[in-house]
């Protein structure tokens, strides 16, 4: 078999695997790429893993076909699954200063004696600050990569950190760390405006040339906190891998590190020949992951992203070679005795953390509920709390603005009798309009929403990874990037927030595509059945007991009528009718909320569930007889 | 397009239709020279038939496709497209009468025909789901998005009382003939909702209408510009929990349609269908007392067709 091509096989791979997650994210046309979804987010090892733990099932198996690659093969899947990985490659391709690709390794820098020249080698080994410095700041004009002392503490100690809050039910470093939900936030907060603005921008000219494929589409809400997040995720990433690979992998990334112990048992692994090894260097140069140790001829296993450069490089050719590791230690001690040394005490560890990481599964379960659930009163008091301290502020300066309101009213009165005096005149100049009075109650959420099929706010916290594929492809703009919403724990988890929209009765986008199972897959019969919290009415601040004017934008959108319209006051020109509301069935999708005119505060919002619950099906009456249906007209 | 463009296009528009609006009878003559049969009349209402059949002897009865639509012109056809629900709720025009619209103004000679609404449910699927993306398509019209504020225009309303400027969608403003094609049926918050309340659809901000008394701003905007016809679709009648409706059983099957230059007299019809006087709807007794169009049906000569 020829080794040199495993490495275009593995970038084939990888751009495919990217390109689709890419395109997941920012489809903003439903152009049809979710069709293939299931199998994209299928190999995603961490929501795959969440997924597993909360619902053993062979869809959500993903991860562990993972594992079995990486105990065959080592850590191929950071090198062709992780859409992170390839962010990295791609920006390491770019970089300013590299040259990645093996063919165009100038060959002069290979000493006559087959060695790096010394004064090419740089002396930095291991992760440091002063060597992040110098990882961006400074420039390496013909070797791009060399091998790195692995930082084991740092590596070890955030894949403890992250399994062991994990373990107690919080997402706070798995949500920040899992390279899939990174990247995910990344194109959702980033990229994803961006596509859009771009595209918005070829619009005109594209209706200049006849064609009308392109539309404008509606701009994206901002949430700068997560976009903050995003950014500072991106700049990490970004540096580390302009400057040096894969150093993010084999530092921060927690899979990176879990798998990497786990590639310690792989059964295929790159070994150098040292007898046939000439030792010119071209293989470390080209190993973004630092891990090839040309003094000792040894590779990291547990740092090898698998990417396959070296092989591709190495000018011996047979001085690089994929062994079966478990034949060569039949055959003697002696063969795979470089790695030996660092590699038992890793292993140690990482039996414990991946035993612990595994235990999780069971205690989760019975664990679950409990611990899940005081988080959610925690974090509900927590919001109760906050909310009261903005509400009684708020309060304040609505009673604030109430005195001018009522100078406003004054002035607007007013203003009714000369604007209309102004249109008899036909002058239109400074008409004012008089405008109905902000309103003064404020809403009084006690909960975050969730989504429809996540069941209960704790079930969705302890499951969402925060990749927010959810945000993008709600086509209903509902779904938003949250950041504390359910705590600390579930932080950057997604809300529904009907500012910016309204859950649409009849889609299930959300349900479908969640890669962790935080939002179950329910059919359209099922989801609408779920009310994941209930609209409450504030009359003070109905426009039609305000003003005394017709509205019922809420029960307009109301998908069930469980906010309908009854008669609330005769007036000699107009019937007046007011919302009433039917929490039984109410779906809390928030088409009331969103449609709800008023300002500042609404007349009507929804109030999350804690614990999703189950609605009736609206009752179906026969229809009355008001309207004459026979042959004749009635005029 | 430039603000030069747009401005000449707005002008341009504005007298095409102001002239229908001088002179509404001109085409009606004009088409009476052509034979003996009564074209003019006030308003057409069928009943009986399928839509498309239905559009086709109203519209005939009315001098035919081409005394609205002249040659080269750019047609706005303005369905209801609200919501995501399928053709049998009733919740948006129906997509056979939208296609044969579409059609007819073709074959009529029209440019260019577009459809577009702001829909209150996600527009990508209100627009598929409705059936009316595909009957447009089909019959070879344009059906443009009105999803993003890009497509609005600030315009004033001269004659508005509580509505004086408001954000119109491009197509609306450019269009040189401009039909008006509502669906009949109940509604939360004007008890009914035909061609009046569908202009709605035309305008990006929808709150403010709903906070400054609604029945007031749909009659100031029915003043800005009104339809040169308007085809209220009665086909199937969403009688209760409108304008969304819940289920297939608040829709009643009427097979009806009514056609005509005067959009209040063909709002007044259609409430009479639903089973409404004209006047308790607060929105067309405003239209009316502005001298937009009359609601008094004794006055009009109307065409009463049986399929």
């Amino acid at each position: 078999m020829k080794f040199r091509h495993l490495r275009h096989i593995r970038i084939w791979i990888a751009i495919i695997f990217f390109m689709l997650t890419a395109f997941l994210f920012l489809d903003f046309r439903g152009s049809g790429v979710r069709a293939v979804a299931g199998e994209v987010l299928f190999l995603q090892f961490v929501p795959s893993l969440v997924k597993f733990l909360d619902n053993a099932a062979a869809g959500a198996a993903g991860f562990i076909a993972v594992l079995v690659l990486t105990i065959l093969f080592g850590r191929i899947y950071c090198s062709t699954v992780c859409p992170l990985g390839t962010l990295q490659d791609i920006i390491s391709r770019f970089a300013p200063g590299g040259t990645l690709s093996p063919k165009k390794m100038p060959g002069n820098h290979v000493a006559p004696g087959g060695t790096l020249s010394p004064k090419k080698r740089p002396k930095n080994h291991g992760f440091s600050w002063s060597s992040l410095y110098r990882l961006s700041f400074c420039r390496f004009s013909s070797y791009r990569f060399f091998f790195l002392k692995p930082n084991n503490f740092l590596r070890y100690s955030i894949l403890f950190v992250t399994a062991l809050l994990f373990l107690t039910g919080s997402g706070l470093m798995l949500n920040l760390l899992d390279p899939f939900s990174s990247l995910g936030r990344i194109l959702t907060n980033l990229v994803r405006p961006l596509v859009i603005a771009v595209n918005n921008l070829l619009v005109p000219g594209a209706e200049i040339l006849g064609t009308h494929f392109l539309y404008l589409v509606r701009w994206p809400a901002l949430f700068p906190i997560s976009m903050a997040v995003s950014i500072l995720t991106l700049i990490l990433v970004g540096l580390l891998s302009a400057r040096q690979g894969r150093l993010y992998c084999n530092t921060v990334c927690p899979v990176g590190t879990f798998l990497g112990l786990v590639s310690k048992l792989s059964i295929f692994r790159i070994r150098i020949d040292p007898r046939a090894c000439m030792g010119c260097g071209l293989c470390e140069a080209v190993c973004k992951a630092g891990c090839i140790d040309p003094g000792k001829k040894s590779i990291d296993v547990s740092r090898c992203v698998g990417c396959f450069n070296c092989l591709a490089v190495c000018p011996a050719g047979q001085a690089l070679e994929i062994e079966n590791i478990w034949m060569a230690e039949k055959n003697g001690p002696g063969r795979g005795a470089g790695n030996k040394g660092v590699g038992r005490r890793g292993f140690i560890f990482g039996l414990a953390a991946g035993g612990a990481v595994m235990a999780a599964g069971g205690t989760l379960k019975t664990g679950e509920a409990v611990t899940a659930a005081g988080g959610a009163v925690k974090s509900g008091e927590a919001i109760t709390a906050a909310g009261g301290a903005v509400k009684s502020g708020e309060a304040v300066t609505a009673a604030g603005g109430t005195l001018k309101t009522g100078e406003a009213i004054t002035a607007a009165g007013g203003a009714i009798k000369s604007g209309e005096a102004i249109t008899a005149g036909g002058f239109l100049k400074d008409v004012t309009v008089p405008q109905t009075r902000p309103t003064i109650i404020p809403e009084t959420k006690t909960s975050p929403v969730s989504p429809p099929g996540s069941v209960s706010t704790a079930r969705f916290s302890s499951t969402c990874t925060a990749c927010q594929l959810c945000v993008s492809v709600c086509p209903s703009r509902v779904l938003v990037p949250g950041f504390l919403d359910y705590g600390i724990s579930g932080i950057m988890q997604p809300r529904m927030d009907f500012r910016y929209g309204h859950c649409n009765y009849d889609c299930t986008d959300c349900l479908e595509i969640c890669p962790s199972g935080a939002i179950l897959p329910l059919s359209r019969e099922e989801k609408q059945r779920v009310q994941v919290g209930v609209a409450k009415f504030i009359l003070e601040n109905c426009v039609v007991h305000t003003d005394n004017t017709n509205c019922g934008a809420c029960s307009e959108h109301c998908p069930t009528k469980a906010v309908d319209m009854v008669p609330y006051l005769d007036m000699p020109d107009r019937k007046l009718m007011i919302p009433k509301m039917n929490p039984d069935i109410c779906v809390g999708c928030g088409g009331c909320e969103y449609a709800c005119p008023t300002k500042p505060f609404k007349a009507i919002y929804v109030d999350g569930n804690p614990v999703h619950r189950a609605v009736e099906k609206p009752v179906e009456k026969p229809v009355e007889k008001i309207i004459d249906v026979s042959e004749d007209f009635p005029f | 397009m430039d603000r030069r463009d747009f401005l000449k296009k707005t002008i341009s528009g504005g007298i095409a239709a102001g002239s229908t609006l001088v002179f509404p009878k001109i085409d009606g003559l004009w088409a009476d020279s052509r034979g003996d049969v009564k074209t003019d009349w006030d308003l057409v209402a069928v009943r009986g038939g399928e839509p498309g059949p239905m559009f086709d002897r109203a519209i005939a009865s009315l001098g035919g496709m081409k005394s609205f639509v002249p040659k080269g012109s750019k047609v706005l056809v303005k369905p209801n497209i609200g919501w995501d629900v399928p053709p049998e709720r009733a919740g948006n025009t129906h997509p056979a009468l939208v296609g044969r619209i579409v059609e007819q103004s073709l074959s009529a000679g029209a440019e260019v025909v577009t459809v577009f609404d702001h829909t209150c449910d996600n527009w990508i699927r209100s627009y598929q789901n409705s059936g009316i993306e595909k009957a447009v398509k089909d019959a070879g019209g344009k059906i443009v998005s009105g999803d993003s504020e890009g497509y609005y225009q600030k315009v004033e309303i001269p004659m508005g009382k509580r509505l004086t400027r408001a954000k119109v969608h491009e197509a609306f403003l450019e269009a040189d003939v401009f039909i008006n094609v509502p669906v009949l049926k109940h509604h939360s918050s004007s008890m009914v909702t035909i061609g009046m309340k569908n202009l709605m659809g035309a305008v990006w901000d929808r709150w403010y209408w709903h906070r400054n008394d609604l029945h007031q701003c749909i009659a100031d905007f029915a003043s800005f510009r009104a339809p040169d016809l308007t085809v209220v679709d009665a086909y199937n009648v969403m009688t209760r929990n409108g304008p969304r409706g819940v289920s297939v059983n608040d829709v009643v099957s009427m097979k009806a349609m009514v056609l005509s230059r005067d959009f209040v007299a063909a709002d007044a019809a259609a409430a009479k269908l639903f089973g409404t006087e004209p006047g308790d709807v607060r929105h067309i007794s405003i239209a009316s007392g502005m001298k937009l169009g009359n609601m008094n049906l004794q006055d009009l000569s109307i065409n009463r067709i049986k399929l």
